[in-house]
């Protein structure tokens, strides 16, 4: 396939991304339509109506003529069509035309908008308008990414890379939509930092809030109260090494141990995840807090003054430990699954003991999964928003500051602005005493050749405190749940306990009528939309998570370290400034989105995909280069390789990203609050109406039934996306194959 | 649908001015009351009108960010419900739109008073007086004697029983700390916060979370607005409600039409039948306990007696712009905050 198409002169890839930008320019509705899939647009006036036209009918009557450069870029394409990749005119024609037409798109979408020029200057230049653009629609988006694919196989054609067409234009892609959906927007917010009340910018400004005592005060020293930054930088640390620790014992034991109910402990370790937020934390209240149930019963017995200690440190602590364990033990799970019994074979061949094999062997092996481990609950700590709020007390973390900083009643945006900046320093911090930990070793344990090892169990010593610690987290757990599940079913949390379904009722009754069912209960609307949303933003995350990882793992590219910094950037960033910067973007032209499904999704993708992105690379570090190597030596290209070697190694990564990002999405909060809308209403946004209107019985119901849903999504997951096998002697009675 | 189109689209432009917007009559409505009472409200003027309301609810802090993030293109129409404060922030950076009602003259003269300092360009459709609510089961678990007044909190009993909001992130908690101002002036009144403050376990972030951990029996006394306590009380927590002997300070839940609302004549509907007496009996339904503006709308029996409480001239004008609210944030910063508990 490979020789042909590169020996031969048609070029499957060029043309097909010739005729998409055709498709684009002459056939699609070159701006927004409402509600475009149900196609009332074809009916109404297309091709000629000024709202649907493509963008050759409005040129062809005169209007919107700003958009006829780009022609020229569609044409150029063709001219090279016939000609050899090697030929230089091949590689030239093919970057100026995708350079000029993604260019001008660029150029004419950010001047010309809603009210004509965007620009004072341009106004001056060439005068008034007298026209303007709204959004950009699907022609407008089919062109752009022709453009860009026309870039980038020109790139290719010049050397770029091997002259891997999907390697570049992989590269290409992510970093287009990264720019596009990160850093735009988050620029966008960041500049608020310098601009002054007048509306001018000054650093002085920026200066004043930045080095505010409120922020960087060290009083907790002396028996005051610290600055905002440092309780949450003590924190995210406590948290990302506790969940770590956490995280690897339970893969631990699921993998290395003769522990029987592995499952049920995989399935009660995977139940955080799924807690939609505020839940946990008004579990936690109500067993340990004031008036909670084991106070009491202290308190009752031994005479214990009960005492509200939950309200701080210690309970965001607890609160956040059960949230993002599991996320520690789904990137750990595949780490320490992937580490070869090979070499732990080999040190027990050479006599070292159990104890020694795991300390000088698999623990090093592990460093990978433990660096993205604490990585991940260090930045879900920064971000975390709902434990705070809810059990924060007097301990005031960045996170919750930003969000009242916005939405309280400073209405600060520069203030947010400079404390997500400090949050946004910090994971930096972390991300690069990541790397730096875990230097340039190499962690490649699965190559191409067999190994049919079984891992060894852990050390005796390591076992029976790793077992102990696993029952009693696992425990706590389950009662945490109990509680939950509990306040589902009375009448009211804490006052009245007679038991009830009526908070089912209120939220899930539906009626057989003539004709279908009528979904009559409150939360419908919020469910099917949360749902559909979530199973829409999860392949699509999964998708840009692993190629990313793919090209940060395998392919050398210059700037690769911003761009790995650049994938991870959203994910720092609490949900609160991702949500407002996303309002600033995409409210107005070119790209204009709010109000819409898509800007979840977008959204989702974005803040989710970095989990993708750390499980991949953990688990691909693992994998030796000489499989590619030899499927690229067999004649497959690198699209192939990656289809047919390294995904199906992935599975564990996979499974993790898919999970993850389907399961934030129906849980996330923070950024969400500010993209809902009336038709787009999320399940958590109206829990939280639910919780400040006292109703904890049909929130918590609400999210019980969420539980229940995402528990048996994440259960078919598992079924579809399968178990990786690398070839190893699974149990007695299954030979290797 | 499409006739319809056909005629309105007489001209090119007229067309390109529809595309985003609306083609049957339809309303973009934000609410900042209560989920259900949003609910209500929302489908109570589908059925009076016929137009199609798409509702969003978001507290009034978050409404008023959204709202400031959209202005270079509103997607929104009329915003409903939340405490006045955001609604007299969004006037005075002209995010929302002068309108004169002609319900006006049924109106209490409080919430004309509250669209005058704010230009015509809000209107007050419901009020509620601050004060605070106990839980009576922890103060007589703790021996407690019942507050009645504001000063009353400030006993070294009551110390770590209190709870507030923080001012600097809740509505509520300014309108507590610009009350104490006119109730017993600027010094006298940050005596009374430094006091407080000993006695204080936690600032909140959220206006309402004093009463509702309260009402969980987290903590024993909340300062909020007496409609919160009322409502925590009829949801049947042991919240008894207390009007501070000395006067209290009250809120204006207001109403504003965003500027450049898309559809302007449905926008100024609604405005008009939520002022109505109609609209505003729709709260005895939905558990909501405020004072509506209108004269003829009817007061719920559990809501507080507002002829038994005592209510400052508060000077909604003054401390609602945001050059007063920045000086006396910070002053409270300064200190207050900073002082040891």
């Amino acid at each position: 396939m490979r020789q042909l198409a590169s020996e031969k002169t048609t070029h499957p890839v060029l043309i097909f991304w010739i005729i998409a930008g055709w498709v684009g320019f002459f056939l699609l509705p070159w701006y927004g339509v409402e509600e475009f899939f149900a196609f009332e647009w074809l009916l109404d006036g297309y091709p000629f109506d000024t709202d649907y036209a493509p963008a050759a009918f409005l040129i062809g009557q005169g209007e919107k003529l700003w958009l006829a450069p780009m022609f020229v870029a569609l044409l150029a394409p063709l001219w090279v069509i016939k000609k050899r990749k090697t030929d230089p005119l091949y590689a030239k024609v093919l970057i100026l035309a995708g350079a000029f037409g993604f260019g001008w798109l660029i150029v004419q979408g950010f001047s010309i908008g809603i009210r004509g020029w965007n620009f004072d200057w341009a106004e001056a230049v060439f005068g008034d308008l007298g026209d303007r653009q709204f959004g950009m629609g699907y022609g407008a988006l089919i062109c752009a990414s022709a453009f860009l694919f026309l870039f980038t196989q020109g790139i290719a054609a010049r050397g770029a890379i091997n002259g891997d067409v999907f390697v570049v234009s992989a590269i290409g892609g992510v970093i287009v939509i990264v720019t596009a959906f990160v850093f735009f927007p988050i620029a966008k917010m960041l500049t608020a930092a310098f601009i002054t009340e007048e509306g001018g910018y000054s650093a002085s400004v920026f200066a004043a809030k930045f080095f505010d005592d409120r922020l960087w005060g060290l009083g907790c020293l002396s028996g005051g109260r610290c600055g905002v930054a440092w309780n949450s930088l003590f924190l995210a640390v406590l948290v990302g090494l506790i969940t770590t620790v956490l995280g690897l014992i339970f893969a631990l034991v699921v993998t290395r141990s003769g522990f029987r109910y592995k499952r049920a402990l995989r399935a009660l370790t995977v139940l955080p995840i799924i807690t939609p937020p505020f839940v946990i934390g008004l579990a936690l209240i109500l067993l340990f807090g004031l008036s909670g149930s084991v106070t009491v019963f202290f308190s009752d017995v031994f005479g214990i003054q009960p005492t509200r200690w939950l309200y701080g440190l210690p309970g965001v602590l607890i609160a956040q430990t059960l949230a993002f364990t599991p996320i520690a033990f789904l990137v750990l799970i595949g780490v320490v699954e992937g580490v070869s019994p090979s070499m732990e074979e080999a040190a027990q061949t050479l006599r070292a003991s159990k104890w020694q094999v795991f300390k000088t062997v698999s623990l090093p092996l592990m460093r990978p999964g433990l660096a993205n481990a604490f990585l991940l609950g260090f930045i879900e700590s920064m971000a975390d928003f709902g434990n705070p709020l809810v059990l924060g007390g007097n301990f005031d973390v960045l996170s919750t500051e930003i969000f009242f900083a916005i939405v309280g009643a400073q209405y600060d945006q520069g203030k947010a602005a400079v404390l997500a900046m400090v949050l946004l320093c910090f994971t930096l911090g972390a991300f690069y005493a990541q790397r730096f930990w875990l230097g340039k070793k190499s962690y490649t344990t699965v190559s191409g050749k067999g190994d049919s090892g079984v891992h060894p169990h852990m050390p005796r010593a390591l076992s029976l405190p790793v077992l102990a610690l696993a029952m009693i987290w696992a425990g706590f757990t389950a009662v945490v749940y109990l509680m939950i599940f509990y306040g589902s079913v009375v009448e009211l949390w804490g006052v009245n306990n007679t038991l009830t379904f009526k908070h089912y009722i209120t939220a899930f009754s539906f009626r057989l009528e003539e004709g279908g069912i009528r979904w009559s209960g409150a939360a419908w609307d919020s469910f099917w939309t949360t749902l559909k949303i979530a199973a829409i933003a999860a392949p699509l995350t999964a998708i840009v998570g692993l190629i990313t990882a793919y090209l940060l793992t395998r392919q050398t590219f210059a700037g690769k370290n911003a761009f790995e910094f650049g994938t991870m950037l959203s994910f720092a960033i609490p949900g609160t400034v991702i949500g407002v910067s996303y309002i600033l973007a995409f409210n107005v032209p070119p790209i204009e989105i709010t109000g819409t499904g898509i800007i979840l999704v977008v959204s989702f993708i974005f803040r989710n995909m970095p989990v993708g992105v750390r499980a991949g690379i953990a688990s691909m570090s693992q994998l030796d280069k000489s499989l590619d190597e030899s499927s690229l030596t067999l004649g497959a290209n690198s699209w192939e390789t990656f289809r047919r070697i390294i995904l199906p190694l992935l599975r564990p990564a996979i499974l993790a990203a898919l999970v993850y990002s389907f399961v934030r999405a129906m849980t996330a909060i923070s950024a969400v609050i500010f993209l809902v809308s009336a038709e787009y209403d999320m399940a958590t946004s109206y829990i939280i109406g639910r919780v400040e209107n006292n109703d904890y019985g049909l929130a918590i119901a609400y999210s019980t039934t969420l539980i229940f849903v995402m528990l048996s999504v994440v259960a078919l997951m598992q079924v579809i996306v399968g178990r990786t096998e690398i070839g190893r002697r699974m149990t007695q009675s299954r030979t290797n194959v | 649908m499409t006739s319809l189109k056909t005629l309105c689209g007489a001209s090119a432009l007229a067309l390109v001015a529809a595309a985003g917007a609306a083609q049957a009559d339809k309303l973009t409505f934000y609410c900042s009351a209560q989920e259900d009472w949003c609910q209500l409200m929302a489908n109570s003027f589908q059925d009076a009108t016929g137009i199609d309301v798409a509702m969003t609810r978001k507290s009034s802090g978050e409404t008023f960010a959204q709202i400031k993030a959209e202005s270079a293109n509103p997607k929104g129409d009329v915003w409903w419900g939340g405490t006045g404060d955001p609604h007299l922030q969004a006037a005075e950076e002209g995010l929302t739109a002068e309108y004169l009602s002609p319900m006006r003259d049924q109106l209490h003269p409080w919430a004309i008073s509250q669209a005058e300092s704010a230009g015509n360009k809000t209107i007050g459709i419901y009020s509620g007086a601050l004060g605070y609510g106990y839980n009576a089961d922890l103060l007589a678990a703790n021996n407690l004697p019942e507050p009645a007044c504001w000063k009353d909190l400030l006993k070294p009993e009551y110390k770590g029983h209190v709870q507030m909001a923080n001012p600097n992130s809740s509505g509520t908690a300014y309108t507590t700390l610009a009350t104490m101002m006119q109730l017993f002036g600027e010094d006298e009144g940050f005596d009374f916060m430094k006091g407080l403050h000993t006695n204080v376990n936690q600032y909140t972030k959220s206006g309402s979370a004093p009463i509702k951990a309260a009402g969980r029996g987290e903590n024993t006394i909340g300062i909020v607005f007496m409609h919160d306590a009322v409502k925590q009380a009829v949801s049947g927590f042991p919240v008894k409600v207390v009007a501070p002997c000395e006067g209290t300070g009250y809120e204006i839940g207001s109403m504003s039409i965003i500027d450049g609302a898309r559809n302007m004549d449905e926008a100024k509907k609604f405005y008009d039948w939520a002022l109505s007496a109609e609209a505003q009996n729709l709260a005895l339904q939905v558990n909501a306990f405020q004072v509506p503006s209108n004269k003829g709308a009817e007061t719920s029996a559990s809501a507080p007696d507002m002829s038994q409480i005592t209510l400052i001239d508060y000077d909604f004008k003054k401390y609602g712009s945001s050059d007063e609210r920045k000086r006396l944030l910070k002053k409270w910063d300064d200190e207050v905050s900073v002082l040891p508990q």
